[in-house]
């Protein structure tokens, strides 16, 4: 019935969706899809910044932009290698604790309970804060002198001897991770509570009645069922979490501590900051398809097991 | 869950406990700090401040232009905000109502482009600013219309997304009805879907505002200094002797104001359209 009605919908108006469509896809063209065309054809470039005004007077390079990127033997090659583990470390740290905290955030306040509106309200805040607000905050609370984290962790709790430093050098790692999770975790609590919405009582009443407990009905039941959006919620964390530039550029500043060098920070540190865009643009394409890569094997995985389930 | 044990109670309150405190400790911080004169926050940590006083507040606004910046901040993510909910209406109406050749391909091609990390096209997307300007006298680099150009294609695919689950939801009776009596497409859009999508509608705007608010990578390369938004403004409290951490903690809690109380006050829609869209 529906399927014959839309037929009747269709054949006089069929440039009608296109022209509802157009507004989004001329704007994706010209923000995201011609930049991305341009950026390839500059990772082709000899481009430094005295071809700003035009770039396209560049000389061609080739492939020398590349090979100067992949070519870990030496210093570009070898830091850009190095900021590429440091991301995938940070991202599986910060998407598993993220994931983590937030699905325990989302079972537990399934149920309703006294206080339970209030305390939903405090778990967005950090997903609400504008991120350089956040994050300067905790930049601040990072300070080895004047620092929460110091304070707390050296005078109430003595549980350092000496203060240590927490934006430079390695604990920045940590630094960071603490930061990204902070501001993650709420997205995935409010995700996987909506989730949760979805699963109807009854599942829960016939499974007390056949005498399982509230820890099984959690296993077999709660868990279980979110399986569906924790496909699409890790994919989505991942991607901004690896992609991420806000929380590392404004703890750190323009250059990142070594051991918590992100890909996009390194990347923007040698566009802009050493003037090196042709090699910039190289390394981008390669991060570019690093996630496609990575993303089309995880739908492809996540497709095939939906189908045999 | 039916009747749950005490060890579930017990484990709920102390995990929802220690996540409240994670949650809220930088907010306290900024509270804390915003209070304090220069001296105390340039000494070792104190909870609770040892003098309150309320001058950073007033210094905020001297030590960096922060009203041209809280306005440029306003007119970009509002105009972002307004722009992006138009675009993604219509388009979801498309992708939600019709079956046509190439639906998959365009909503396969805009949700992709969430995956560009925006360190790819912020110089491309900046040297081509330059050069409309240079060659038409537009000038894109350095307005706020060309950020917020920039920032509605942010927060558009996702929107398109969640706005194509939230229209699905609604019958198609509803339109269908409109389209028998007589009612154009776009009629039965304005009339019938939209004010059905109220919700879905809001969780959009408010997850637009809350991107083109918080942005900082583009709004660092694409402003001048008449320009400056919020998110690179923050930085001016930092000179080369000294950083003013009190004005600092101040100015923080006054630009979280204003998102922040959107937010909690839309966030109910926000799950819904969650539930409807992102869901599915």
């Amino acid at each position: 019935m529906i399927r014959t009605r839309l037929a009747r919908l269709r054949p006089p108006r069929t440039a009608l969706p296109y022209l509802l469509l157009l507004p989004a896809l001329l704007l994706e063209l010209a923000v995201h899809l011609l930049p991305m065309v341009v950026g390839a054809v500059m990772s082709l470039k000899r481009l430094t910044q005295f071809f700003i005004r035009d770039w396209s007077a560049a000389p061609w390079a080739g492939l020398a932009n590349y090979r100067t990127a992949v070519d870990f033997h030496a210093p570009v090659g070898r830091a850009l290698l190095h900021s590429f583990w440091v991301t995938c470390a940070f991202t599986v740290l910060a998407v598993g604790l993220s994931w983590l905290i937030g699905t325990a955030a989302a079972v537990l306040t399934q149920d309703s309970f006294r206080g339970r509106g209030l305390l939903r309200a405090l778990f967005l805040l950090p997903y609400a804060l504008p991120v350089y607000a956040a994050v300067i905050t905790w930049s601040f609370m990072f300070q080895r002198d004047t620092g929460l984290i110091n304070h707390v962790l050296h005078d109430q709790l003595h549980l350092v001897d000496d203060k240590p430093f927490w934006l430079i050098g390695d604990n920045s790692f940590t630094a960071l991770v603490t930061v990204s999770v902070w501001r993650s975790w709420p997205f995935a609590f409010l995700t996987l509570t909506a989730g949760l919405q979805n699963i109807p009582r009854e599942l829960y009443e016939a499974a007390a009645l056949d005498g399982a407990g509230t820890w099984q009905q959690i296993r077999r039941i709660t868990l279980p069922s979110l399986r569906p959006v924790n496909l699409v919620l890790v994919l989505v964390l991942f991607l901004w979490t690896f992609n991420d530039f806000n929380t590392p550029y404004v703890l750190f500043g323009r250059s990142a501590p070594e051991a918590a060098d992100l890909v996009s920070v390194h990347i923007y540190q040698s566009s802009f900051v050493t003037w090196n865009f042709g090699a910039g643009s190289a390394m981008s394409v390669l991060l570019l398809l690093f996630l496609l890569l990575v993303t089309s094997g995880y739908l492809l995985l996540t497709s095939r097991r939906k189908d045999a389930a | 869950m039916i009747n749950p044990p005490a060890s579930f109670r017990w484990t709920r309150r102390i995990v929802l406990g220690a996540l409240a405190v994670f949650a809220l400790v930088p907010v306290l911080v900024m509270l804390s700090s915003s209070l304090k004169p220069l001296r105390d926050v340039q000494g070792p940590f104190r909870w609770i401040p040892s003098t309150v006083t309320l001058r950073p507040y007033l210094d905020i606004w001297r030590t960096v232009p922060l009203g041209r910046y809280l306005v440029n901040s306003l007119i970009v993510a509002g105009g972002a905000t307004v722009c992006s909910v138009l675009v993604a209406i219509l388009a979801a109406y498309a992708v939600s109502r019709y079956r046509f050749r190439g639906r998959r391909f365009f909503t396969v091609t805009v949700l992709s482009t969430q995956m560009f990390p925006g360190i790819l096209f912020l110089l491309p997307l900046f040297l081509i600013f330059v050069n409309v300007g240079n060659a038409t006298g537009v000038a894109l680099y350095g307005s706020r219309g060309g950020l917020i150009l920039t920032y509605l294609t942010f927060s558009l695919p996702f929107s398109i997304w969640m706005l194509v689950g939230y229209f699905d939801s609604i019958p198609r009776d509803l339109d269908e009805a409109a389209l028998v009596d007589g009612c154009g497409p776009l009629q039965a859009l304005v009339r019938i879907i939209v004010p059905a999508a109220v919700p879905g509608i809001v969780a959009v705007a408010v997850y637009a505002f809350m991107t083109a608010w918080g942005e900082v990578l583009f709004a660092s390369v694409l402003t001048d200094d008449e320009t400056r938004t919020l998110a690179v403004g923050l930085q001016g409290y930092a000179t080369l002797n000294d950083v003013y951490w009190n004005q600092v903690m101040a100015a923080s809690l006054v630009v979280s104001v204003p998102v922040v109380a959107g937010f909690l006050l839309l966030q109910r829609y926000l799950v819904a359209g969650l539930t409807a869209g992102a869901v599915k």
